[in-house]
């Protein structure tokens, strides 16, 4: 007993990683904080995203389910894991049965080296980014076998335009990511790294995001890795494998109740696993803004309330609300269940200033705002922009993104070059 | 960190590994016959990060990945899967395939026992955490890259290969 109790503290005040410490325990707590914070993060999404797309389109959106259809998702996730689960009658039964499960794994399985902070990822691994682009582009195997396995028209058509897409566009995605893994190396040692950690490391010794890095270059990789990013988890403008008014519902046409969600959870999934691949290379991941130039005490101090005003924020937000509810007895328990939202919400932001935990969460917080950005900007594209035909979408990956990939990859290898002689004599 | 590379994950690696590639040769549906090579080339990959070359494992999936993705494709194109199950298999090469099976199976066992002399015995440096940077010397280091000439020629091996799968695809450029 005491020696678990040892081996269980023996990694705390540790500057590494679990998974580097090679600590099993806290691997698996940090597996599982990981999980759930994804599940919640999900859930959210789904609310946020319905609620967005409806005050864009000057509807209210869910506003049944709860106080202001706050309860929806979780209605929904009974309403899916309660429905009859169908297969086809020709369908090829192990592979419809598997395929899910493919996309999921493929979903979770790279957030094992996302650094949510110096010490805060499961794992750092030497080949950090790629293995997260390979593992994230095994989903794609994931929906052909869907669409395959399903035996009807549909599926099948949306699972090859997926993989098409997919194939397409991971190469100028690809190029983007070597231009920002060029840049790391960039150091007096001159050499370069792919691990996650490394790489937001780099960009702090060198003192600049890498979006700004060699202006305008390392902006026109990010925009590249931005579009192509769109198109590899399949999110409108390039939603045509499940485009519902050709497609029906594209791969996942046949999938009913638990499977349908679990693709549902692995899109999701998938979209903020890639906006962290973006936050992590070109907006510094966990860093805060300026951690260089407004260095020192009074900084680290304003910087540090940063976290517990956010939620604060919400919970001033929800108390606002809680006072426009209509005061009729039918609504009293929505408004009771609201400003009980508020006041957890307030609860979580009061804790967050404890300077205990704002120093350990302060990392996790920017990541997080960071990525929930990308999150606004997926459902801002599916509310303004308009479906892409494929050939345009085809066009725009081979024609347009991938000489621009190439062109800033060279331009960059080349300023890179040149740098140390003409800046630094 | 205590090493993963124990015999029991070896030999779970490697029987996956075996199952797979008799799948890919017995199973009738093509597309079975796809997933089971992928399940095999995965099983490789988790062999290359045992014997601590992340590097290797992470190409292979990204590499393999996408490669299986268009035989995929190919074998829902290009092949009657109704037809190809009722079919009897038939195998007219089945000589060469003998001849070309002992002599690889020859050339293992010829390892297997003569391993002691040809490999050294001592158990080499880990290079896991900087295996990226190794490979990157050894293909372009100033003195130690030893390996760039073969790298490049194999690189415009495939730029042959792309260019006649354009040339072969369009009539008209």
């Amino acid at each position: 007993m005491g020696q678990i109790i040892q081996y269980i503290q023996s990694y705390l005040g540790s500057d590494q990683t679990p998974g580097a410490a090679g600590n099993m325990f806290w691997v698996l707590v940090y597996i599982m904080l990981v999980f759930t914070g994804l599940s919640v993060a999900v859930i959210a999404m789904n609310w946020l995203e319905r609620k967005i797309l409806a005050h864009m389109q000057v509807r209210l959106g869910p506003m049944r389910v709860g106080p202001h259809g706050l309860l929806q998702p979780i209605a929904d996730a009974i309403k899916l894991l309660l429905k009859e689960d169908i297969m086809p009658a020709e369908a090829d039964g192990l592979i419809f049965w598997v395929a899910p499960f493919v996309v999921v794994l493929a979903a979770f399985t790279t957030f094992v080296v996302v650094p949510f902070g110096p010490t805060h990822a499961i794992t750092d691994m030497n080949i950090g980014i790629l293995f997260m682009l390979g593992v994230s582009s095994l989903s794609v195997l994931g929906i052909v076998m869907a669409g395959w396995a399903s035996n009807s028209h549909y599926p099948l058509i949306g699972a090859l335009r997926s993989s098409a897409q997919m194939v397409s566009y991971e190469v100028a995605m690809g190029l983007a990511v070597v231009s920002a893994v060029l840049m790391t190396s960039l150091n007096a040692e001159g050499t370069g790294t792919l691990s996650m950690i490394g790489i937001v490391q780099a960009q702090q010794a060198q003192g600049e995001w890498f979006i700004f890095k060699f202006f305008p270059l390392g902006l026109i990789a990010f925009f590249i890795f931005a579009v192509a990013m769109v198109a590899e988890t399949n999110r409108a403008p390039f939603d045509l494998a499940e485009a519902e008014s050709e497609l029906t519902a594209g791969f996942h046409t046949e999938y009913s109740g638990f499977r349908w969600s679990l693709f549902f959870l692995a899109e999701y999934s998938a979209m903020i696993a890639v906006s962290s691949i973006a936050v992590t290379l070109w907006l510094g991941g966990w860093l805060r803004p300026f951690p260089n130039l407004l260095s020192g005490t009074p900084w680290e101090q304003i910087f540090s309330v940063f976290p517990g005003v956010t939620f604060l924020f919400f919970a001033a937000m929800c108390f606002y609300n809680t006072v426009r509810m209509p005061k009729h007895p039918l609504f009293r328990v929505q408004t009771i269940g609201l400003a009980g939202f508020g006041v957890v919400l307030g609860l979580i932001g009061l804790i967050l200033f404890v300077p205990a935990v704002s120093v350990r969460i302060q990392d996790i917080f920017w990541f997080a705002a960071k990525v929930s950005g990308f999150m606004y900007m997926y459902i801002w594209y599916r509310g303004t922009f308009p479906r892409y035909r494929f050939d345009q979408l085809m066009q725009m990956g081979w024609k347009v993104l991938l000489p621009m990939g190439l062109g800033v990859l060279i331009l960059t290898a080349g300023v890179a070059l040149l740098q140390p002689m003409i800046w630094h004599p | 960190m205590a090493p993963v590379a124990t015999p029991f994950f070896f030999y779970l690696l490697s029987g996956i590994m075996l199952i797979g590639g008799i799948l890919v040769i017995t199973r009738k549906n093509p597309v079975h016959s796809a997933l089971a090579l992928i399940v095999t080339l995965l099983a490789q990959a988790s062999i290359y990060l045992m014997l601590y070359a992340p590097f290797v494992a992470g190409v292979q999936i990204i590499l393999y990945a996408g490669g299986i993705m268009v035989l995929f494709l190919f074998v829902i194109m290009l092949v009657s899967i109704d037809r190809s199950v009722r079919e009897r298999q038939f195998n007219s090469q089945w000589v060469v395939g003998i001849i070309a099976a002992t002599a690889l199976g020859g050339l293992f066992v010829t390892v297997f026992i003569k391993g002691k002399e040809i490999f050294p015995e001592h158990a080499l440096p880990m290079v896991e955490n900087d295996n990226t940077q190794k490979i990157a010397d050894l293909l372009y280091g100033a003195h130690t890259g030893q390996y760039m000439f073969a790298f490049e020629i194999a690189s415009l091996l495939l730029l042959v290969a792309i260019i006649g799968a354009v040339v072969m695809a369009k009539k008209r450029i």
